[in-house]
């Protein structure tokens, strides 16, 4: 509850800040000092310290699991801001309510990281939505920022009301008449008609948000045509919080009847896992190949809706930090650039020898490799998948996907590393240490979580 | 008092490693390259003292030297287990005593970034000693992985001219095959009974070996692990990515390449694939054995024809390995024995044929066997090792490498008669290879590219010489090996029977 009702409060702070701020520098510290409280009080809350009593009347549910995620998120927001802050600056000169929107995305992501009721996750959904698409067309004067505002404000609406039409049929379809995301559990036998369709209009609408294949046709012109800075933030983390809220309902709500609905799992992530990953090796872009990349991520992230068991659940979390870590590393690098080909990485070895070995860092945790988050948290949905017993040919085709993921993200490193510089594109790039600083720390944490694992698994069992 | 503080394995593992870290900081490319050559003449020092203490049988106290278990991740039954048996003791022998050959046969080669090169080198170094010393089946695939990472950055930096392509292959195709093991990990895993209170399961390989898995399982398992085992090796048909990565990269990473890390493919497979599905080994020996001898054959046919020296020898190596992978599958006491040490005799023979072939390419500056002749008229030294390697090369009694092939085919040659017949065309293709480049290279008109060509380096000569002894010693006394790996093959002999 500290973390809804503080983002919320620190959004309007932000928001009418903007009259008061002299210079455009300042909001990114009062943004920074504000997720550094949400941080704090999140963490209170997760040992028992509650700043604001409400009774939410269950509509709410606050367990170690999503009080945990909501760190994670927050630690990421902060790295974030630390890094790219003075990013927002070259979008506009409304660089206060840019903040103020991201803390209203903050706080929709933690109402849908504990929901209990259907309603609270449609407006957890859309109260981190909206405020999504008026970032993605902040850039005005940009076509492609409005084009890609547009097209993500369409998309979104349909897919929300798909998700009504959803929550209707199921609310209609369950004799108790409840939102309550259990009582909608009935148990292993045959779905009616109406709850099936509910389900299928539920699966739909979640895969939209979550970018997965067939639905992820607005990803790649949204990803490439919004400002930098905010497709870094939407496309980790709301994306990760979309994950946690799909996977928070359909274990809740759904879970007991897993079989019936497994097998559109099963060809959602096969798609998502062969789209993603062949389409990103043909892209020349860096933003539009990790626009295709956070698609084919999406797919591994799925397997924790396919098996919903522990190790699913601890997969989830760890995948998160892994990937939103590496992505927001790799993103605060490319807003740098003027040019966002994969030459525009051409000789950054030896240009800027800290950059090179810190986004090489994220590659290889992108790419899977060993000693890096990436490789752990792979590792776990694969684990969960196992576990699950069927479909291991899935589990054969996702690694096969996972290896061709390696062509991409290797182009990149043989640019930094194997390729003659071009210096007129890295010459302009506005590297502070403290810059660098934050990226080593990012890549800290990427290796520390490739050995201890347990550094954010364990604390869901607190 | 060694075993209270620190074990073999762990200084093993950790010399390179926090060396190779340390090496980055060095600038002055001289200086790195002491360095790494003192770095790792500690870890051969370190390696020889561990061999003094492996004779467990007799001293049961020498099992705390050479075993250790810290915990890792115990909520998923994973330790840090490293250990040292005959074969690991063997394996990281052939490791530590590679690396400082390596960096003294190539002391005179400049490379750019010298910091960075040594440091990649000194990693892969603690990448392999990780593979062979890991007790734990998901440190094993670290290891296995991060072995894989400093040779890509090495050989896609320094290498020749079409290096980032060439090597990428290699990449992906180890990928891949790494890949299909993590899912094949996972699954046994998930059928292997708990070893703590804190997990149902285990990644310890004695969980690993009671694995319960029925033949089917047993079946497609088999081929997720042999895949990422015959991609290293390589075994044909997955030895396309060999000759041309061989070819590109530079002489220590190529020579880290053949010498060592093909042997953990080998290893893997004597280690990881036999005893965990005794079943499936069983029903596929055929399947792979042939497979194994096409290689052979194949292999052979085309070192002959080949003009490069580097893709001669790249190929002749993939052939070696051939006999290798048959020997293992015909899962016999004479066989793996001869298998052990064959490991060992490939890697002092290739490592010695790279050696000669970077002599060659440095002072004349051409490595096409059609352009040179002569060289034994302007360098009669080196055309005498070459003839002693030349000939262990070929299997000729005296030299080590005899001893082992004679083994394996034996063993070969109980499994079944026809494949010992086959194999054995191996050995005469060898001759015909290795003797025409003698005779192609060595003698023959010296013309005008082959007559401005220098001498060797006295670290060369001392680096051939301790190989050619090495090579003459364990072909006359082969017992200091077999001595050695006994232990450990009976072990796995007797798990297959078991099960």
């Amino acid at each position: 509850m500290n973390a809804i009702i503080l983002t919320a409060i620190w959004g309007v702070i932000m928001m009418f800040g903007g009259v008061f701020f002299k210079k455009n520098t300042t909001p990114k510290y009062w943004a920074i000092a504000g997720i550094v409280i949400i941080i704090v009080a999140n963490i209170f809350e997760f040992f028992g310290h509650q700043i604001f009593h409400v009774d939410t009347k269950g509509m709410l549910r606050f367990d170690a699991f999503s009080l945990h995620f909501n760190t994670i998120v927050f630690i990421c927001t902060l790295l974030f801001f630390l890094l790219s802050g003075r990013d927002f600056e070259k979008i506009g000169i409304h660089v206060s309510e840019y903040f103020s929107l991201i803390f209203f995305v903050l706080c929709g992501v933690s109402i849908v990281s504990s929901f209990n009721t259907l309603l609270l996750l449609f407006l957890g959904i859309e109260i981190l939505s909206i405020p999504l698409y008026i970032l993605t067309g902040s850039d005005k004067r940009n076509l492609k920022s409005n084009e890609a505002s547009l097209k993500y404000f369409l998309m979104g609406a349909f897919s929300t009301g798909l998700m009504l039409m959803g929550i209707a049929l199921i609310y209609g379809g369950n004799s108790l008449g409840s939102f309550y995301i259990d009582a909608i559990n009935l148990g292993t036998g045959h779905l009616p008609v109406l709850i099936a369709a509910g389900l299928v209009l539920l699966l739909v609408a979640m895969s939209f948000k979550v970018s997965a294949a067939p639905f992820h046709f607005w990803v790649p012109d949204v990803y490439d045509g919004a400002p930098t800075v905010v497709t870094a933030f939407m496309s980790t983390i709301v994306k990760v919080a979309g994950f946690i809220a799909f996977i928070h309902l359909f274990q809740y709500s759904f879970g007991a009847m897993q079989s019936q609905w497994q097998t559109l799992v099963v060809i959602i992530i096969a798609a998502t896992l062969l789209i993603g990953n062949v389409t990103a090796v043909f892209q020349q872009s860096v933003k539009r190949m990790l626009a295709y990349s956070s698609i084919a991520q999406a797919g591994f992230m799925m397997f924790a809706l396919f098996a919903l068991n522990d190790t699913a659940r601890e997969g989830i979390l760890l995948y998160a930090a892994a990937y939103s870590l590496a992505s927001i590393g790799l993103f605060s690098v490319i807003a740098k650039m003027s040019d966002y080909s994969i030459a525009g990485f051409n000789g950054l070895g030896k240009s800027q020898p800290t950059l090179a070995l810190t986004c090489t860092i994220f590659l290889l945790s992108l790419t899977g490799i060993p000693l890096t988050a990436g490789f752990t948290a792979k590792f776990y949905m694969l684990m969960a998948a196992v576990k699950d017993g069927h479909q291991i040919w899935l589990v054969i085709f996702a690694v096969i996907c996972a290896a061709i993921s390696a062509v991409y993200y290797f182009r990149v490193i043989q640019a930094i590393y194997f390729k003659e510089p071009t210096p007129e594109i890295n010459a302009q790039m506005p590297i502070t240490p403290a810059f660098r600083w934050i990226h080593i720390i990012i890549a800290g944490l990427i290796i520390l979580l490739g050995i201890l694992p347990g550094l954010v698994i364990d604390w869901i069992y607190y | 008092m060694l075993g209270t503080y620190f074990t073999f394995p762990e200084l093993l593992l950790w010399i390179p490693f926090v060396t190779g870290l340390i090496a980055i900081f060095i600038k002055d490319a001289k200086s790195v390259k002491a360095f790494a050559l003192f770095s790792s003449l500690a870890t051969l020092l370190v390696s020889v003292i561990s061999l003094c203490y492996t004779d467990v049988a007799h001293h049961p106290e020498y099992v705390d030297y050479n075993n250790v278990s810290y915990v890792w991740m115990p909520y998923i039954g994973s330790s840090f287990s490293v250990g040292l048996d005959g074969m690991g003791h063997l394996l990281t022998f052939l490791t530590a005593f590679s690396f400082p050959v390596i960096f003294a046969a190539t002391y005179k080669s400049e490379f750019k970034n010298a910091n960075a090169f040594y440091a990649l080198m000194l990693l892969s170094q603690a990448g392999l000693m990780g593979v062979f010393i890991a007790m734990d089946a998901l440190l094993f695939y670290f290891f296995w992985e991060l072995a894989l990472i400093p040779v890509y950055f090495l050989c896609s930096r320094w290498g020749g001219e079409k290096r980032i392509a060439a090597t990428f292959k290699f990449f992906v195709y180890t990928f891949v095959g790494s890949l299909l093991m993590l899912v094949g990990i996972i699954y046994v895993y998930l059928h292997t009974p708990s070893f703590s209170q804190d997990s149902a399961h285990s990644f310890y390989i004695a969980a690993f070996y009671k694995a319960v898995l029925d033949p089917g399982q047993q079946s497609w398992l088999f081929w997720l692990f042999f895949i990422a085992f015959a991609i290293k090796m390589p075994i044909f048909p997955f030895h396309t990515w060999q000759p041309n990565s061989y070819e590109q990269a530079p002489y220590p990473a190529v020579m880290v390449m053949s010498g060592v890390m093909v042997k953990m493919g080998v290893f893997a497979m004597i280690r990881w694939l036999i005893p965990v599905f005794p079943a499936a080994a069983a029903k596929f020996d055929h399947v792979v054995i042939i497979l194994a001898i096409i290689g052979i054959i194949y292999a052979s046919c085309i070192a002959i024809v080949q003009d490069d020296l580097k893709r001669m020898v790249a190929w002749a190596s993939i052939a070696h390995l051939g006999l290798m992978g048959a020997a293992i599958f015909a899962g016999n006491f004479t066989s793996l024995q001869g298998t052990m040490l064959a490991m060992l005799n490939h890697g002092f023979n290739i490592l010695a044929l790279w050696i000669i072939v970077d002599i060659i390419n440095k002072t004349t500056g051409i490595r096409k066997i059609s352009e040179l002749g002569g060289l034994a008229q302007k360098s009669p030294m080196l055309s005498i090792f070459f003839l002693v390697i030349a000939l262990a090369n070929i299997g000729l009694p005296l030299t080590n490498s005899f001893v082992s092939e004679f083994l394996m085919l034996t063993g070969l040659f109980h499994f079944n008669k026809w494949y010992a017949a086959f194999a054995c065309m191996g050995v005469i293709l060898s001759a015909v290879y290795m003797l025409n480049m003698m005779k192609n290279v060595f003698y023959g008109k010296m013309n005008s590219l082959t007559e401005n060509a220098s001498a060797m380096s006295n670290l060369q000569k001392m680096v051939l010489t301790v190989l050619v002894i090495f090579i003459l010693v364990l072909g006359i006394y082969p017992s200091l090996v077999l001595h050695l790996t006994e232990g450990t093959v009976s072990n796995i002999l007797a798990h297959i029977s078991v099960k």
